[in-house]
């Protein structure tokens, strides 16, 4: 368990945005310098806390993209067009701004590079967030599990860090990405084009014999979807971890 | 001076529900989902609701024996740590004051536990006095499994990961054992007014 990462009092701390980086049109990643960052777990995330003129707040929970080898915390943000907090997140803000933080947090949904058993990581939309931490320290760490991706987005234009997993998946062959567009898929698509379903996940998904580590994240409906498809499939349910966004985020 | 964020106005929430809502929270009309793993589908021939622990006789329900006990409707407001709140929610449920007396028992603590092994603790104190039920139905329908049915814990006054979905038992304890979420970071009492969100708050 994650105790270590999370034991003692959290406290608000001032974070520098180091760097803007824009992934796609609606999402963008913040960098973050935390002074006396305590550092974190690939799965875990931080509270976001902005503070308005006349001391109105808004608070918010974001999943950090970058992996426990960064001193940099980067969180990965979607903007939510009715939102409060993502639309000044994704959009105001810039380099040089500062945003309280609270973390890191959570215990659970988070894998350590030490970790042997086969990898199967389930994103639908912003859900990759956490499990590109995941990724990410897989590659920093040199772990030796093998992974396997299956990520779902609307279209081509809509899938996050998609340069840098195609860069990761052609220099580790233990890293193997297996993308579906829903909605529009660009001329010569080799890759799914439809709504994950059983015929999908049994094509990507370790066989249960594996018994491998799962983490699911995305939308509700998303993670209900691939997780009772991966328990009719076999897999026992005490393998799956998910992490579900509602639609409000904000 | 207090730190201002740059730029954020926010959205102000109305102030006729704003004094309902505890800090740090916002109002959502949606009901998000937030589980830590796939949702648990047991056949109601199959359930039963639990009382063991520190008890002179364990008690044991079945679904048909549940629902003959008393039950309520009730409205209240609800609070997730994840920052949402949403108010006016409408359920049916049993009381625990009507589960728990049917025991005898001295323990000030409980352990809830659920279908797909997540736990959650509470003080004794905070399931009685009418302010926590087993609730059966939301909004007139019956529970939906990924909103915790067929039966959930209902504690409304303590975030919401306190009112375990899928709830199968409550082990009665004379000590306080941390739960599932409380053994990874979060509050061993999870009072929203408080704001007790984690570990040290």
């Amino acid at each position: 368990m994650a105790r270590a990462a999370v034991l003692g009092r959290l406290t608000w701390q001032l974070g520098e945005v180091a760097e803007v980086i824009r992934e796609t049109s609606r999402v963008s990643s913040l960098v973050l310098d935390v002074p006396g960052w305590p550092g974190h777990l690939a799965g875990q995330h931080v509270d976001i806390r902005l503070t308005a003129e006349d001391g109105y707040q808004a608070q918010r929970s974001y999943s950090i993209a970058s992996p426990p080898e960064s001193p940099l915390v980067t969180l990965t943000v979607e903007r939510l067009e009715d939102g409060e907090v993502s639309p000044y997140l994704v959009g105001e803000v810039r380099a040089g701004d500062r945003v309280e933080v609270r973390g890191p947090i959570g215990g659970y949904f988070v894998w350590r590079a030490g970790e042997e058993r086969p990898l199967l990581l389930v994103a639908g939309g912003s859900g990759i967030v956490p499990l590109m931490a995941m990724i990410r320290h897989h590659a920093a760490a040199g772990a030796t599990a093998p992974v396997r991706l299956l990520y779902s987005s609307r279209s081509i234009e809509d899938v996050i860090y998609k340069d840098e997993l195609g860069r990761l998946s052609a220099a580790d062959k233990r890293l193997t990405v297996a993308h579906t567009l829903t909605r529009s898929q660009p001329p010569g698509w080799d890759g799914y084009g439809r709504r994950i379903d059983g015929e999908m996940v049994a094509e990507v998904a370790w066989p249960k014999k594996d018994t491998p580590a799962v983490f699911i994240c995305g939308p509700t409906a998303f993670v209900e979807t691939a997780s009772d498809l991966l328990v009719e499939l076999g897999y026992d349910a005490a393998w799956i971890r998910t992490e579900r966004f509602g639609a409000t985020g904000g | 001076m207090g730190f201002v964020s740059r730029g954020f106005r926010g959205k102000r929430r109305d102030t006729a529900s704003s004094s309902r809502v505890p800090p740090g929270q916002h109002v959502v009309n949606d009901f998000p989902v937030l589980s830590a793993g796939p949702t648990p589908r047991v056949p109601l021939s199959e359930w039963t609701l639990s009382i063991v622990g520190e008890v002179d006789e364990p008690k044991r329900w079945t679904w048909e024996e549940f629902r003959r006990l008393p039950s309520e409707s009730f409205t209240v407001d609800i609070h997730c740590v994840t920052k949402w709140s949403k108010l006016d929610t409408l359920w049916t449920g049993v009381s625990l004051d009507t589960i728990l007396e049917q025991v005898e028992t001295g323990a000030e603590y409980a352990v809830a536990y659920s279908d797909g092994g997540y736990t959650t603790n509470l003080p004794v104190d905070d399931l009685t006095g009418h302010k926590a039920w087993v609730a059966f139905e939301y909004d007139g329908q019956p529970l939906d499994p990924e909103h915790g049915g067929p039966a959930r814990l209902l504690v409304p006054h303590l975030y919401l990961w306190k009112s375990a979905k899928w709830v199968r038992g409550i082990s009665l304890q004379n000590e306080d054992e941390p739960g599932f979420w409380e053994s990874n970071g979060y509050h061993l009492r999870g009072d929203p007014w408080r704001e007790q969100r984690y570990w040290g708050d």
